[in-house]
């Protein structure tokens, strides 16, 4: 397991893999923003929570196709499906290396975009917090639904079309515990709901994503 | 009642044979329940006395929006039965049941709009079950466009009954959380069976009409959306052996 998520993370890395790929997507994102809304320090303030959690949102679909394509491509993916590591332990490792590569980089380099648009120095904490409890369960879903499209054509669309719906409790609730901590509020409520969904997702997905790419293998 | 003579139905020919006889039936009943309904409850009930007359939409909004969630449960057996037992019919049915779902969904929301734009002086607005009928009609969306885009028929089945069951599970999680998102401009659920709030007896039966109509039209519609998928299944299956024999 260990071996197949250091290799995952090394193609992931070397040239062509994609790394910083959905990074500079985030930062796009966030730059364009003020452009769209208009550059004014209360306005950005208000919606800074939502755009970063948007914004981290869309990086990670952008970056999903590639969990399983370029292995389905060259037939590892039929190589690691007779191995004798479980699909569910396979699909497990691939979520993980997906976090590690996209959902990881966007956390760390959120302080960054939050100063960007200017949120409130008070938020900042729990802006990070949310999008570390929120973001695996990004990578879990965007794997079910990568696994559910592994053998079409054509299925980047197709991707975000099944995956942005599933992702809705996800945003609602990491968007309103940052929105909460950039307001002053209390917010354990949304923070536990979210990683409820985010525990949820990590045990139970797993299985779907198993199941769903068996059947795309056959 | 032995339950296992249910499953004789799962054979495409008898499924289609019962069915048939019983289509014109339901189509018959289908047209007199909503037809009745709908001339029942818009001519023959008096105008709300803060509503007025747009409060007869209901009898078209209310029928639309209980299918919309109705269909989606019959999708979510229906796949299950495929994941267990692998009958083709129920597959087909799953995958007949959807575009139907799909307009009952769009059917509510276009019809809110237009009630809610005398009412609460808005088309839209971001409310708990507005939104999530919103979520529910994507959810519909993707799940045809998953049938739509893989050929092999089997893989497809498969593929969309697993994204039914976990689809279910992200729909209601989101029903939950657009509630804690915001507050609510709906009002309360008008036919519940336990509630002193429910609309008046007047205006009740001929809902209750209509419901019916519309879950007779469901049923007649996804007949003949089955049995139409079967008899191209089989048209398919002819010409392949038809082109290895020739």
């Amino acid at each position: 397991m260990i071996a197949l998520l250091t290799r995952d993370l090394r193609l992931a890395i070397r040239a062509g893999g994609g790394f910083g790929l959905g990074l500079a997507f985030f930062l796009i994102v966030v730059v364009l923003v003020p452009f769209g809304v208009g550059p004014e320090t209360g306005l950005l303030a208000k919606i800074a929570p939502g755009i970063l959690w948007l914004g981290a949102l869309l990086a990670c679909l952008l970056s999903l196709d590639r969990i399983f394509a370029l292995d389905w491509e060259d037939g590892s993916l039929d190589l690691l499906a007779t191995s004798p590591l479980p699909m569910e332990g396979i699909v497990t490792i691939k979520a993980l290396a997906h976090w590690i590569t996209t959902g990881l980089p966007l956390v760390l380099a959120t302080p960054l975009f939050g100063l960007l648009l200017s949120l409130p120095s008070g938020a900042y904490g729990p802006m990070i917090l949310s999008l570390l409890i929120g973001t695996p369960a990004l990578s879990v879903i965007g794997t079910f639904g990568a696994a559910l499209t592994v053998g079409l054509k054509r299925g980047g669309l197709l991707l975000s079309l099944l995956v942005l719906p599933l992702y809705v409790p996800t945003l609602i609730f990491g968007a309103e515990m940052a929105r909460r901590a950039a307001e002053g509020l209390d917010g354990t409520t949304p923070a536990l709901m979210l990683a409820g969904i985010s525990f949820g997702a990590m045990a139970l997905l797993p299985f779907a994503s198993a199941a769903v790419l068996r059947i795309n293998l056959r | 009642m032995n339950l296992n003579a249910l499953w004789e139905y799962a054979n495409p020919l008898k499924f289609m044979r019962t069915t048939e006889r019983v289509l014109p039936y339901v189509t018959a009943l289908a047209v007199v329940f909503f037809v009745g309904g709908l001339v029942w409850g818009f001519f023959f009930t008096p105008d709300d006395y803060r509503q007025g007359s747009t409060v007869k939409i209901f009898y078209i909004h209310v029928p639309a929006a209980m299918m919309a969630i109705n269909i989606w449960a019959m999708m979510l057996i229906t796949s299950l039965v495929w994941i267990v037992r692998r009958h083709h019919v129920s597959a087909l049915a799953a995958r007949a049941a959807a575009p139907i779902g799909a307009t009952m969904t769009l059917i509510a929301l276009i019809t809110g709009a237009i009630w809610g734009q005398p009412m609460w002086g808005t088309w839209w607005a971001w409310d708990p079950r507005l939104t999530s009928f919103l979520i529910l009609f994507l959810f519909y969306l993707g799940y045809m466009a998953l049938w739509a885009a893989i050929e092999n028929d089997d893989t497809a089945a498969d593929l969309t009954s697993v994204l039914c069951l976990v689809g279910s599970v992200f729909a209601i999680l989101s029903r939950y959380a657009v509630n804690f998102w915001n507050q609510g401009l709906h009002q309360g659920a008008s036919l519940s069976l336990d509630k002193e709030e429910n609309v008046a007896d007047v205006f009740w039966y001929p809902a209750l009409v209509c419901i019916a109509g519309f879950m007779l039209l469901f049923v007649a519609l996804v007949i003949i959306r089955t049995n139409t998928e079967i008899r191209a299944r089989r048209m398919r299956a002819l010409l392949a052996r038809e082109r290895l024999g020739a």
